[in-house]
Formats: structure tokens, sequence, C-alpha cells
């Protein structure tokens, strides 16, 4: 089966989609990795095939007649065992490279935990330290992923930061170890692990062993399961597009500008998009396109991010908030506080002034998503206005806070406009790039055929 | 053709016409002429690019110095960061014109200018362009500075499309009656009409030399860039040597460099050598970036897009409506020319302009390059883009920097941007889809 894949190289977050024969989304994968290009490319590629072959499974339960309830149960536990088994085997890797760490064994170039070359004395508490860390977080593991669980994100480095910093700060207290020793090494180790290449054969070991984990596993589940990760999939074309297109492994006829491909994914999504908002990480792009997700102008920040994701995520941490926390919040306020700055760290200012006169967390924080509105508002005017239909893009159309502000702004300066906004928004560019890929591989000039990695 | 070029085409080193050396000469001889005068005696007068008034100082035998142009030469030497920050430590705002802060700095860090040599102090200010409040409040401070006599001549706006006999009354009134008697007192010598008529006939000669090069690039490919290269071109005329005989030699032996790539059908040559395949055909709109110039030609040259027409290079006066300097009315020629530069123009004026340039370039599109410094330009501009888009049909593009401060030079927003204009056009040359 061949696939086109669209690459995203975000400043937060890389985004891969990959399409079918005809032209269907097989799959989306997205990782936080950003050491490394290289490998936030290759991970999110194989997350997106990963999240193909869940769809193939799926296809395969249709064809097999399981439907309903049984069906979505079944693959949601599938999924879900899947995912544990995945956590399972990066914490195996943090666990070994934290403890050949404690134990003095630490890469060449890697400055020591330790100044002195016997480290045995002071890593006795740290041994003892990590060695109750590393088995709290493999027992919680089940927990983690037990039926109906929530967990505050899906990447490793947050699941594993948030648990091991957390313990780590008990196990100072109740060991004498040093916790900034500790944070260090968390540090140092999750780079490596979240750097390690992905192996191809991912799906395969992990959901055998998924399977494995059922009490009573069901045949049909088996069968396409098997049929699934039988199927070989293989790339016929690539695009790659982002803040860090530049540096993707592919020739510069496989780049597109992100403009570009938000227009063409926005209009896929919605065929009837003539004005596109894109907040990201650090830049927001007001893009106008034609009745065929042609560009016919755009307008971006420069020279200065505030306004962009970043900005709510340097918000969250002022608050000791984790950024998905800030639009619910937000939406609780009973009145909306006025945010002068437009500077991100004079905004954080405003916001412990505003603290300290007694306002509410809610309100303060309803305008600091009126203020960001605001900015990309001033660049959708520039950029020709907002015409119907406008559709939001970006990891910030995922805050009810910011689409509740942009819908209000919107309304006030451009009368009653339809505003889409896809679930898998954050996607966009990703689609574009595979949809530019697929363009390049039906006229026969992406004739490379392999994979970007 | 004739030129000085190192054997291999597209080495790194930049390759030299001849008209280029005779340039590089003509500015070296200007500065060594400046550097002395105080020990000859010469007189060296401050004014302003727009619609400068060179031909009347050369009729004087003063000799021009252009602060706009040593700004800009700082800022392509890399001096411009260090003399921006002393005059940001005499206490002028980030927010003011960076020509403006550059200069200043290079004048208290010595006033060494662009060949190495000091410049004499200002013997007279000729305040020529009135159209730019900045050059007011720019040779205020060079007033008290230097202490300095000023000349002022208030340039009355078009702000209707047109110069009418009475605007161009009240500029003659004012070169008989107040700048020529200061130029004869700075001088020492009489007004000679006639001599000034011969300059003017030169300066004509010139123009229409400079006028043919700048509309080859109406040729497929363009055998020049108008804009990156064009730079290069205007200096000569809009600078210190409009009515000599050196720039009537200047733009002839160009002219002929430009003829032989057309004949030979060559594109336009970069720093790093010939251009590739022409693929976009862009008029430009606003100053370019010094501090970061040949960076900023790479990223256009890379792409294959060539500037086939710039605003830019009308900043001195705008000769595409057929204008001349007449010698046969020397003070009313020299006034239309005063009111007719670029930045004077009304925003009408300056659509109607773009406009036609893009229909009689046949370009692909209009980019405007928006200067934090320069609101002469900048004011309006994107209401212009948006009404040369509806008007030709041709997609806009939008870019913003500075003239001569490095900090509003942002390469990584500026390539991320340029890509996705030529992307655009390309996207919509090809209907899209496929």
């Amino acid at each position: 089966m061949n696939y086109c894949v669209g690459i995203d190289l975000g400043s937060t977050t890389t985004k891969a989609v990959i399409l079918g024969d005809s032209g269907e989304i097989l799959g989306r994968g997205i990782t936080n990795s950003r050491s490394s290009y290289k490998v936030a490319c290759d991970v999110a590629l194989s997350e997106a095939l990963i999240d193909a072959r869940f769809g193939l499974v799926a296809a395969e339960l249709d064809r097999s007649g399981m439907a309903g309830e049984r069906k979505t149960e079944a693959l949601a536990a599938l999924e879900r065992r899947f995912r544990e088994q995945q956590y399972r085997n990066h914490l195996r890797q943090f666990d070994e490279r934290v403890r050949d760490r404690v134990a003095g064994r630490h890469p060449a170039g890697e400055l020591p935990l330790y100044k002195t070359e016997t480290p045995d004395e002071p890593s006795e508490d740290l041994s003892k330290a990590i060695d109750w860390i590393l088995t709290q977080m493999e027992d919680e593991t089940k927990g983690l992923y037990a039926a109906g669980a929530s967990r505050k994100s899906d990447f490793f480095r947050d699941l594993c930061g948030g648990r091991y910093l957390a313990l780590a700060e008990e196990a100072a207290r109740a060991t004498g170890a040093s916790f900034d020793k500790l944070a260090g090494l968390f540090d140092k180790v999750i780079l490596e692990v979240e750097n390690l290449p992905s192996e191809s054969d991912d799906f395969q070991v992990h959901v055998r062993a998924a399977l494995d984990g059922f009490e009573r596993p069901d045949k049909e589940l088996g069968r396409a399961v098997d049929h699934a990760a039988g199927l070989a999939l293989e790339s016929s074309a690539n695009v790659g597009t982002g803040y860090g297109r530049q540096t993707l492994p592919f020739p510069k006829e496989q780049i597109r500008s992100e403009i570009l491909c938000h227009g063409l994914g926005a209009h896929s999504m919605f065929p009837e998009t003539r004005t596109v908002l894109d907040i990201g990480g650090q830049d927001t792009k007001a893009i106008q396109v034609d009745g065929e997700g042609i560009v016919t102008s755009f307008q971006m920040n420069d020279r200065c991010a505030a306004g962009c994701g970043r900005y709510l995520g340097y918000i969250a941490d002022e608050m000791n908030l984790g950024v998905h926390e800030l639009g619910p919040l937000a939406c609780k306020a009973s009145r909306t506080v006025r945010i002068n700055s437009t500077c991100t760290v004079f905004a954080g200012a405003e916001l412990r002034e505003r603290l300290s006169l007694g306002e509410k967390r809610e309100d303060i924080l309803a305008g600091l998503h009126r203020a960001i509105i605001l900015r990309a508002m001033s660049l959708l005017a520039r950029s020709g206005g907002v015409s119907d239909q406008f559709t939001f893009t970006g990891g910030v159309a995922k805050n009810e806070a910011a689409v509740a502000a942009l819908s209000q702004l919107v309304r006030e300066n451009f009368g009653d406009v339809a505003i889409n906004i896809s679930p898998d928004s954050i996607y966009t560019g990703a689609l574009g790039a595979a949809l530019f890929a697929r363009r390049e591989w039906l006229r026969g000039d992406n004739g490379d055929g392999g994979s970007p990695s | 053709m004739t030129t000085n070029k190192k054997p291999s085409a597209g080495a790194a080193t930049a390759m030299k016409d001849n008209s280029q050396l005779r340039q590089k000469q003509m500015i070296a001889e200007h500065f060594s002429r400046l550097a002395v005068a105080p020990q000859t005696g010469d007189k060296a007068v401050y004014t302003f690019v727009p619609g400068n008034l060179t031909e009347l100082l050369r009729c004087f035998d003063l000799l021009p110095v252009l602060p706009e142009i040593n700004a800009l030469q700082s800022a392509m030497r890399g001096k411009s960061r260090d003399y921006i920050s002393a005059a940001e430590k005499l206490g002028h705002s980030e927010d003011v014109c960076t020509y403006v802060k550059c200069d200043l700095g290079m004048m208290k860090s010595g006033n060494i200018g662009p060949t190495g040599e000091r410049l004499p102090d200002p013997d007279l200010l000729l305040l020529s362009y009135t159209g730019c409040f900045t050059f007011l409040k720019w040779f205020e401070i060079l007033r008290e500075e230097y202490d300095s006599p000023v000349a002022m001549l208030h340039v009355p706006y078009q702000a209707d499309g047109q110069i009418t006999d009475s605007m161009r009354n009240y500029v003659v009134e004012q070169l008989r009656e107040k700048v020529i008697p200061e130029l004869e007192r700075v001088s020492g010598k009489k007004y000679d009409e006639d001599r000034l008529k011969e300059l003017l006939a030169r300066s004509a000669q010139a123009e229409d030399d400079l006028v043919w090069v700048l509309e080859s690039a109406k040729h497929r490919p363009s055998p020049i860039d108008a804009y990156f290269g064009g730079v290069y071109y205007i200096g000569p005329i809009f600078t210190a040597f409009r009515g000599t005989q050196d720039a009537v030699e200047y733009y002839r032996e160009l002219r002929e460099e430009v003829q032989e790539r057309l004949d030979a059908g060559l594109g336009p040559v970069t720093p790093d050598g010939e251009m590739g395949e022409e693929r976009f055909r862009i008029v430009v709109e606003g100053p370019p970036n010094w501090t970061s110039f040949r960076e900023f030609w790479k990223m256009f040259a890379d792409e294959g897009a060539v500037v086939v027409c710039s605003t830019y290079t009308k900043v001195g006066g705008v000769y595409d409506t057929g204008f001349r300097h007449d010698p046969e009315r020397p003070l009313e020629t020299l006034a239309d020319y005063c009111m007719g530069c670029y930045t004077n123009l009304n925003l009408p004026s300056r659509v109607e302009m773009l406009t036609r340039n893009i229909e009689d370039y046949d370009a692909d599109g209009l980019l405007i390059n928006s200067i934090k410094s320069c609101n002469s330009f900048s004011a309006g501009q994107l209401m212009i883009l948006r009404e040369v888009e509806s008007r030709t049909g041709k997609p806009g593009g939008f870019i913003e920097s500075d003239l001569v401060d490095p900090r509003y030079f942002s390469a990584a927003n500026i390539k991320n941007r340029l890509e996705s204009y030529f992307q655009m056009i390309e996207q919509k040359r090809s209907g899209g889809a496929r």
C-alpha cells in the first residue's frame, strides 16, 4: 500500500499526516520532541503510521462484521494497551540510563554527576532515591493506562517528567538526596530517550504484547491486527513544511512554505474557507485563500512572537498551571480584565500585578486570551480582513477561551461569518504538505519513493 | 563585453564591470576632494537625495555631501550598529529614523566617510526637500552641532497628483531669492545661468541613458536587477555627480554593458555570479535593507526572482513620465525635479505608477519592503498593496525590515515570507490544483 507524507516541523511540535492511494487520510502523528529535527520527523511519521495501522485494524473489523460498542471498546482497549507498551518501553530506556549515570557511567563528553571521580559515597542517597522513584513509576504504569484513567498528555516527556519530578521531591525530603541532582538527571536522560531512533517494528512488537494482555483475546480482533500489521506500507512522496522545514532531510522541491500548506490544508478540511488564521507556537499567520485553496494574500507576525502559543505557555508557567488548563479556567470568567501589554514578559508582570490587586485568576486569563486574539485581529485586518468561511487552525485553536474571544471579535468587526475549527486543526499544515506531496506524486515528479527518514 | 571578471564565473568574489570601477573611482575622487577641502578652500554643502539640487551646487563649484548616502554606506560596511548605539547614548530614542542616528553616530565618531577619509564640516546645510519632516529635525541637530547656516527650500507636496504653475513659481521664487543668494555667499561666486544650463544638458543626457538601462528590464530575461543592481545604477545620478561629464560617461558605459548582456541574452549579475533561470519578475516598493544587503539579495537570486522595476530607484527623481532636466528652463526644471521625486507623489499617483510598472514590465506581482524608519515610504503601503493587487490581479507580498539598524532585519522571517510569496505566485500561475 502506497502513501504520501506531509510533515510539519513546528516550533513546539512536529506533525505528520499520511494519505492513502485515493487521497484519504490514513493516519496522523505528533511529537513534542524538539532536540533533533531529524528525530522529531521520524517520530511523527512513525506515530502517523501507527495511527494508520489502527485505522486498518478498524476497517478490518468493519469487514468482519464487528460493529457498535463492541468494536469501539475492543479498539479502545487495544490502543490503550498499545500505548502502555510504548510507555513501558520508553520507561525501560529511561530507567537504564538513569541508573547508568548514578553508577558513574555517563556518555563521553557529558559532565559527570559528581566532581570527584569516586562517586561511591555521595551516590548512596541518590541511588536509594532513584531506586524508589523508578520502582514507583513502574508500579504506577498499569493505573496510568487503566480503562477510564485520564492522562494529562500523550507525550512521554510530559507523563514521565510530571511523575518523576513529583516523586523526586518526595524522595529528596525522605532520603536527603539532592533534588537538583535528581532533576538534573531527568533533564539529561530525557533528551537521550527522546532521541532514540523509533524502531520500525514498533507496531508489530507492541501490538502483539498489547493483544497478549487481553484476558479473553477476541479472535476477530486478533485477525484484524494480523492483517493490519502484515500490510506493507510504502512511501511514494513526501513534502515538508513548518518553521524548521529548511532542516528537513528533503530536497528543496519537496519543501513548501507553511503559508501555502495551511491554506491548502484548511481548504481541504473546509472547502468553503476563504480566510485562515493559524496561531502556532511562535508565529501567527493570517491567510486569504481562493476557492481552490490557493493563497492570495497573507500576513505574519515579525520580529516579535508575543501573542503566539508560547505566550500561553509562559502564562501557564507564571500561574503554575498546565497550558491545557488555561482555556477552561478563562471560560469561567465573569468579566474580562483589560491587559495592555503586548510583550509577553510585560504581560506576565501585569498578570502578577492584577493578582496582587485581588483580581480573579479566571478574569485575568480571559483578558490575556483577548489580548492574544487582538494581535491576531490586527494581522487579519492587514491581510485583507475576514471573509466567509473562516477557519481557525494551530494549537491555540484547541483553547476554548481563545476561540470564544476570536468569535466575539470577528463578529464585532466582520459580521456573521461561519467559523470552522476542526478537532484535527493542529494537523492542518501537515495535511496541506501531504496534499502537495500527493500532487507531486500524481504528476510523477516525486520519484524517490523513499521515506523522509 | 569588456569586463574585468575573474576567470571563473560564479566565483564568490564580486565581478566588477568597467562602469562599476568607474563609479568607484568617481566616488573615491569626490571623497578625496572633500577630505582636503579645509586646505584647498573647497566648500562642502550637506544636502538630501530626494529632488536634490546637484546641478545648482556644481554651478557654484560646491561639493555635495549626502548624509543619507553616508548612513547607508556605513551600514554596508557593518558600522551602523555602533553608530546607532552612539546616537542612542546621546539620547536619541529607538524610534528615531535610523539614517539620522547612523549619521549622528558617525559624526560623533570622527565623521569618517565611506572611503575612510574624514568629511569636512558643512559650510552650508541645504535642506532641499521638506516632504520628509525628519529631514528638518535632522538638519536642526546638525545646525546646532556645527553652528552652520541653513538654506531651506520648502517643497510643496503633490497632494492633487500634479504640479501646478503656482507651485512651480513658489519653488522658483525660493530658489531665486533664498537659495541662490545663500550659495553665492558661501561660494563667493556669482550665479551663472549659462553654466547651469550646460550642467542641466549633461544631466538630461545621463538621464536618457539611465532610463534606457532601467527599461531594459522589460526584456525577458531581464539583463539587470532593477533593485539590488539598480541601487548601484542610481548612485551617480542621485548623489554628487548629476550634471558632470563623469556621470555622462558612466551612464554611456553602463548602457553599452547592458546592451551587450541583452544581445547575449544574459540575465543579471549578482554578487555570487551570474543568476540562474529567471523564474519570477517582481516590482518592489520601498528602500532595501542595507545591513544585510547581500543576504537579502541572495534570498531573491536563489529563488530565481529578478526585480524588474523598483520605486526606490526613483527616490531622487522620477523619470517614468518623461521628465528630463531641461536646460531651457533651468530653475523651473529644478523645481519640477524637486516636486516630482517619488515620496512627494500622493498615494493615488503611486498606485497608478506601480500598476503601470507591473503591466509595462510584465511582472508577476508587487512586493513591498516596509521600512520601520521611513514614514515617507511606509505610510499607506498596505492600502497601496491592496489597490495594486485589485487593479492588476497579481498577488502582492509584504515584508518588513529597516534601513540601517541591523536589529530590525530578521533573516529567518524575511526568508520565510519571501519564499511563501514566490511559492504563492507559482501556485497561482499553475492554477493551483495540479
